[in-house]
């Protein structure tokens, strides 16, 4: 096996990947920077990422305002600390960024320009119109080639990390253009794999976010944090799933029932307000949670419109005009009318809730370290956390710069810092041994499971059993499910033998990651006897801060559940307090 | 939702086992509104696991899925099989080598879209500290159309230049140094030129206009070479028959 030794190996090249690589090559150009992906960069799914980020530019706005609305809209599960650091960090990213030649829309002086947000009280959302994280990620991606020290492997699918002398050190990857298997021996690794939305069948996640880098680091030791929170999108087309960014309703849309009626003023988000002037953080710009959770309940109540993909609520955007729809909105013009042939300039979409992001992910602390020397994590599969229960739309793709560099920036003090020379020959006999672990999957005849079959019931469990509001029973029968779809991924046998781009293999490796993110989701769900943000029981509808007010951290076990520990969230200066959504009436 | 069977002629090849390509036929039951990715996702689920493509958005931004959907470079996402009849002819892009079925090499993609030097150089460089550089709508408007290129390169498949010519840089990477030639911001117009005012460049170019009617974005990268072109005659004739003007 070739071994490719360098100082700094990253696993995925999206936004939080770039940036960790390019703050790695302007810190130290002698580091030698490993930059591994399983798609080509440009291919992350970064680039789906619509609305915007958020950094307070403003005069009208303040960094305590910014703080207490992250705090607020994660029902006070957020490490205060890490908020400070990221509220302070994200209008220096947004303006890097700007530098880097981000296309970011303008005000007419010239300026950039912001628009409003869900569970924001100021305007403080960046953007480039509705194609936000696409010119982020390409930005970055356009960046990092000025970098000599930065070494791209694309096309490299990342299987085990490679632990010794109670250090990270490297792991070991497929070069899916030959099937061969090569190993990273690497001083320090950065691990920014993405979210895990595809352990869902209904999702605004692109086919590669499937929880690799979270499970490569649970299965190292490293426990996953606070997974029972995943975020519902209110606004996803119903048939694709595909999202309508949360800046339709920044921009004035609004969400209606069967009558017609604005029903979020009848869950604690009202009074209504005019129609086309949105007011801060109330009526259709309350947090994600709560409006997913009103969808759920007027479903119940019978006032959602049935429709062929199921029961939906209206977005209307028509009182916005074409020319409006067509500046801020194009590519949600485009997607309606391509994939469900509606036209929002005449016609109010037809969506439903859609899973859209995990809250938790690898367990690090402010730095982007894990509890694993010479391991860092950052982006959406690591979880520091500043997203608490909920996390505010437009806050993660400043999450993946702020934090992303701040990676890069670790590592290379972690790598300065002078770690001993690892010992060759049992590195050598670690990656062989994770060789032989795929070998044995490739190999493997006579297996009775397909891996469709498997894939399949999982996402079923996941949505019957995890979804928007939970239950004792439910999530026991979804534990119980996991644990024998565990058992019988074993027994799965490739239908694909051979070598090059080998998307049977490859497909079968995503799917042991989603199974072990999804145990580790339901398992922290069901010992979460509480609600709180994205978490809501039925069977303990209230939130309890005596007990709960701790993130879960998931401790991988390779034949049975995980367990579970918990850590107190870090509290600087805002106390738990009662989230309030209904604007200036109070 | 009703269903209806499509019939998809697919392009197979592996290296390991095939000494050249083969179409295999696929009978695959689809919703009529799907994509052409849809129904290849089917026939993986289904009918045969070892059919191996690019995808990962399933909205037309990440650019992985282009291919060739009756002969036309199409992105598999936004190919609806409600505008074919008959069997729908699957190909991996033209011009480029075939690494596996629908699977392309795209190195050479790659390599010359870093020649152009795709990243901001800046004219007056400011620390992060002193903020944003001031850039008005209509300064953001010169450029903006060219940034929405996905790197799909559906305009490497269907340019008759490329075909001819490999060493041809090719509209998306020419659009792309015409971007930042464009952007206020940005001081590196020489250092591009050196790369694309070549006969690699856009002297290659023979304005047939195929990029910009496959573009799935509406780059437009045949208003950019043809820009790209313009300018670079100013600056040729400034330079050998105005020696005393500046550039
Ligand atoms: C449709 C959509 C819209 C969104 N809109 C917004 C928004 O407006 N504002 C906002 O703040 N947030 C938004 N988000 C959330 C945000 O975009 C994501 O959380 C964020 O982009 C994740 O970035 P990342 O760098 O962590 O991961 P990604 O961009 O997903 O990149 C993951 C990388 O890891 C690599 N990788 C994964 N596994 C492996 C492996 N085994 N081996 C090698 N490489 C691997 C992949 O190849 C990829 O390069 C949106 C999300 C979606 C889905
Ligand atoms: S799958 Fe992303 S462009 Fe088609």
């Amino acid at each position: 096996m070739e071994t490719i030794k360098t100082d700094v190996a990253i696993i995925g090249a999206g936004g939080a990947g770039l940036r960790a690589a390019i703050a790695l090559a302007e810190a130290d150009p002698k580091l030698s920077v490993a930059l591994i992906s399983k798609v080509y960069p440009m291919r992350s799914h970064t680039c789906a990422a619509e609305g915007g980020a958020a950094g307070v530019i403003k005069p009208d706005d303040s960094m305590d305002y910014h703080f207490n609305d992250t705090v607020g809209g994660g029902d006070w599960l957020s490490d205060q600390d890490a908020v400070e650091y990221f509220i302070q960090e994200a209008p220096k990213e947004l303006t890097q960024l700007e530098h880097w030649g981000c296309p970011w829309s303008r005000e007419a002086n010239g300026s950039v320009a912001v628009r409003p947000f869900g569970g924001m009280k100021k305007q403080r959302t960046w953007f480039a119109a509705d194609k936000s994280g696409f010119h982020i990620l390409h930005t970055l991606f356009q960046t990092s080639l000025r970098f000599p020290s930065i070494q791209r492997f694309d096309e490299y699918y990342a299987t085990d990390l490679i632990v010794d002398d109670g250090r990270c050190q490297g792991f070991t990857a497929i070069e899916m253009r030959s099937g061969q298997m090569k190993h990273f021996q690497a001083g320090a690794v950065i691990i920014a794999g993405g979210g895990a939305g595809r352990m869902f069948p209904f999702t605004t996640n692109g086919a590669v976010k499937t929880g690799d880098g979270m499970a490569l680091a649970y299965r190292a030791g490293v426990p996953l944090k606070d997974m029972e929170f995943v975020q519902y999108h209110p606004t996803g087309l119903p048939n694709t799933g595909t999202l309508l960014t949360e800046a339709c309703r920044g921009e004035g849309g609004i969400l209606v029932n069967k009558n017609g009626r604005r029903f979020l003023q009848d869950y604690g988000m009202g009074p209504e307000t005019p129609v086309g002037k949105p007011q801060l953080k109330t009526m259709e710009l309350g947090p994600r949670d709560r409006v997913s959770q009103a969808f759920w309940q007027e479903q119940k109540k019978g006032n959602m419109v049935s429709t062929k993909w199921g029961d939906c609520m209206m977005l209307d955007l028509r009182h916005l005009g074409e020319k409006k729809i067509d500046e801020r909105l194009p590519l949600v013009r485009d997607v309606s009318v391509s994939y469900l042939g509606v036209d929002p300039v005449t016609d109010p979409v037809p969506v439903r809730p859609v899973v859209h992001y995990m809250m938790g992910g690898i367990h690090t602390d402010i730095r982007a370290a894990t509890p694993l020397p010479g391991l860092f994590a950052a982006g959406e599969c690591a979880c520091v956390s500043i997203n608490g229960a909920n996390r505010l739309g437009s806050n993660s793709l400043t999450e993946l710069l702020v934090f992303g560099r701040r990676a890069g920036l670790s590592a290379a003090e972690y790598v300065r810092s002078g770690a001993s020379a690892g010992n060759d020959a049992a590195l050598a006999g670690k990656a062989a041994a994770a060789q032989a672990r795929i070998r044995a999957l490739f190999e493997k005849t006579g297996g009775r499971e397909s891996l469709a079959g498997l894939r399949k019931e999982m996402m079923t469990t996941m949505e019957d059993n995890a979804g928007i509001y939970r239950t004792e029973g439910e999530l026991l029968a979804a534990c119980a499910k996991l644990a024998d779809l565990r058992r019988r991924y074993a027994d799965i046998e490739l239908n694909d033998k051979t070598n090059v781009y080998n998307t049977d293999l490859l497909q079968a490796l995503e799917l042991g990651s989603m199974l072990d993110c999804a145990e580790a989701v339901t398992v922290s769900a069901l010992e979460r006897r509480e609600s709180r943000g994205a978490h809501q029981r039925l069977d303990f509808v209230e939130r309890d801060d005596k007990k709960f007010l701790r993130h879960s951290l998931a401790y991988y076990h390779p034949s049975g559940p995980p367990r579970i520990d918990y850590r107190d969230v870090v509290i600087t200066k805002s106390q738990p307090g009662v989230r309030d959504y209904s604007g200036d009436h109070k | 939702m009703s269903e209806r069977v499509y019939q998809l002629e697919v392009l197979r090849y592996h290296p390991e086992t095939d000494s050249e390509p083969h179409f295999q036929r696929y009978s695959v039951s689809c919703e009529e509104e799907w994509v052409v990715l849809d129904a290849l996702n089917r026939i993986k689920e289904t009918i045969d696991p070892t059919l191996s493509y690019r995808w990962s958005c399933h909205m037309a931004v990440c650019g992985s899925c282009g291919m060739m959907i009756n002969g036309e470079p199409m992105l598999a996402c936004k190919s609806f099989l409600r505008d074919y009849q008959g069997v729908i002819r699957v190909e991996p892009l033209a011009h480029f080598p075939i690494e596996r079925d629908l699977v392309t090499v795209i190195d050479d993609f790659m390599d010359k879209f870093k020649r152009v030097k795709p990243y901001l150089i800046p004219k007056h460089e400011k620390p992060v500290s002193e903020g944003e550089y001031l850039q008005s709508p209509a300064q953001l408007k010169k450029f903006k159309q060219y940034t929405m290129c996905i790197n799909c390169m559906l305009c490497y498949a269907a340019c008759p230049e490329y075909g001819l010519i490999p060493k041809f840089l090719g509209p998306a990477a020419i659009s792309m140094a015409h971007r930042y030639n464009q952007d206020s911001r940005d001081g590196g117009r020489d250092e591009r030129q050196e790369e694309i005012a070549t006969t690699e460049g856009v002297w290659e170019c023979s304005f047939v206009g195929a990029c910009s009617e496959v573009c799935p974005e509406h780059v437009d990268p045949a208003s950019a070479l043809q820009q790209v072109k313009i300018k670079s005659t100013v600056d040729w004739y400034k330079e050998h028959l105005m020696p005393w003007v500046k550039k």
